[in-house]
């Protein structure tokens, strides 16, 4: 059975509908790749799977429960996380604070016990761990947000476009963090627009156009794929 | 000895804007409204302590800690009945909803209480303390009135920077979408934090009526304004700046009224917001504000 099942999803911003009947699965386990060009639906797709936006009509259901209604400050609990695009960390807030939110509704024990989980994994992030996230580069910013969604020690972690405007050694830095990540056991869920790179670590992935899914495989098959090739990969 | 008389008294008022423009900034800082019911919630706890003392019989400070628990009530029914549903509504229509509200309060305290100021009963029933042979007359309630200023100050900065719910506060306050993310519910926090400012407005009211023993519908009205002013001026949504442009306002309207005239106080205290405001727009502990594009 499908750790997560989304079925038929319509999602509107006022009469725009931007997300057009989108089916897909996550199993357990699995690195699965939303790709698509900007504006294709696949944040919106994301951002209602975490309860930040209502679905018009469409199922969403996560270990054989609907999420349809929850709302998002609930999902934690139920074991999903969102890194949402463009990172959006605490500014304000130091490293040690935003990694402490990321467990908010974990004790404090088990907060202690994953931000050294947290911190083994970004070293950076310890180096820096009294420092305001305003002040961090880019690149530690966007493992600062992967650092706060771990912390709740999701069961699926969805990650909203990690590699955006990040240079591309960092990009693959980030990408081998995520399979890293996977690797001990979070299911992940990936929107990118950067499709060579996630169809790479991806098991499987879907092309996602205007709204709709358009296409679908393992990750490997859409690499070669032609379609895929010519629109998203560069020829 | 006058001068330092007048710097006592200044500082004393200054405590009680400062107490509420805490209530002010902290409001302002996560739920991003100017709640200009703030000052009417000082007048209800004035009554509420008025009535406790004087009609109930009550002890004074069993009339404060009622006077506390009624407005901290009061902020979270207001904030549900007439804020919560403009969640997401343009600002200006929350602004004048805060307007609504207070002239709500104002005029259901004149149907409740009247219209007769109420000679209010200080809660601390002390005599003055004469210093320099009774040079220096120092009342008590400026003491406490001090006291709980920095005690409250003290307070909020330790919960907004130790507490799991202060910090998750202050993530609300910067962005209340990626803080749903992390599991806070942002609802319940801006109920909290309405309670926390309508609270501290109790105390301000009890304070301030204490030390200016005149009680009506409308006493809240000006001290509500000139404390959301200090707010402005010390940068609203930080903590620190409150309490210095509280205490800062307090001083300068006292010392107004000694040495230029009482008429004028009012208006060189709100010229001084002027003059800040044009040197820094963010206010004196106040961070520039980046546009979200």
């Amino acid at each position: 059975m499908a750790m997560l099942k989304v079925t038929d999803l319509n999602v509107y911003y006022g009469s725009i509908h931007a997300v057009k009947g989108v089916s897909f699965e996550v199993n357990q386990g699995e690195i699965v790749t939303l790709i698509g060009a900007n504006g294709a639906g696949k944040s919106t797709t994301l951002n209602t799977v975490a309860g930040l936006l209502k679905p018009r009509t469409g199922g969403i259901e996560f270990e054989g429960e609907s999420l349809v209604g929850v709302p998002a400050h609930k999902m934690v609990t139920k074991g999903i996380a969102l890194c949402p695009e463009g990172r959006r960390v605490f500014q304000d807030l130091t490293v040690r604070e935003n990694l402490e939110m990321g467990a908010f509704t974990r004790t404090d024990a088990e907060s202690a016990e994953m931000r050294k989980v947290v911190y083994e994994r970004f070293p950076r992030l310890k180096e820096r761990r009294n420092q305001r996230a305003g002040t961090l580069s880019g690149g530690e910013q966007q493992m600062l947000a992967m650092g706060r969604a771990l912390m709740s020690k999701p069961k699926l972690m969805m990650l909203d476009e990690p590699s955006m405007g990040l240079a591309p050694i960092l990009v693959q830095e980030i990408f081998d963090i995520i399979k890293a990540v996977n690797e001990m056991g979070t299911t992940v869920l990936l929107v990118e627009q950067n499709a060579s790179m996630a169809l790479s670590i991806a098991d499987r992935g879907y092309v996602l156009e205007t709204g709709r899914v358009v296409k679908t495989g393992t990750g490997a098959e859409l690499l070669v794929d032609d379609d895929v090739r010519k629109a998203y990969l560069g020829g | 000895m006058g001068f330092i008389s007048n710097l006592i008294n200044g500082i004393s008022l200054g405590s009680v804007y400062a107490i509420i423009a805490l209530g002010y900034t902290m409001v302002y800082g996560i739920a991003k409204m100017l709640n200009f019911a703030h000052g009417d919630v000082i007048m209800v706890g004035g009554y509420i302590c008025f009535i406790a003392m004087n009609n109930l019989g009550l002890p004074p400070l069993v009339a404060v800690l009622l006077s506390i628990v009624g407005c901290t009530c009061l902020g979270i029914v207001v904030e549900r009945l007439a804020y919560k549903p403009l969640r997401g509504a343009p600002s200006l229509a929350v602004l004048i909803t805060a307007i609504g509200v207070s002239y709500f309060l104002q005029n259901m305290a004149l149907l409740v209480w009247g219209a007769d100021p109420k000679a209010f009963r200080s809660v601390l029933d002390l005599p003055s303390i004469k210093l320099f042979d009774g040079q220096l007359t120092v009342s008590p309630i400026s003491i406490v009135t001090v006291l709980a200023c920095v005690a409250i100050m003290v307070g909020l900065t330790l919960f907004t920077t130790r507490t799991k719910m202060g910090k998750a506060m202050r993530a609300c306050s910067e962005d209340k979408g990626a803080a749903q993310l992390m599991g806070i519910n942002v609802d319940t926090t801006i109920s909290m934090v309405f309670a926390i400012g309508s609270g501290l407005a109790a105390i301000a009211g009890v304070l301030l009526c204490s030390t200016y023993p005149t009680l009506m519908p409308t006493t809240g009205s000006l001290p509500g304004i000139k404390a959301f002013t200090a707010a402005v001026i010390g940068g609203i949504g930080s903590i620190p700046g409150a309490a210095l442009g509280g205490i800062m306002l307090g001083i300068i309207e006292i010392f107004a009224k000694a040495y230029i005239g009482t008429q004028l106080a009012d208006a060189i205290v709100f010229a001084v917001l002027i003059v800040v405001l044009l040197i820094r727009p963010a206010g004196l502990l106040g961070k520039e504000t980046r546009e979200k594009v």
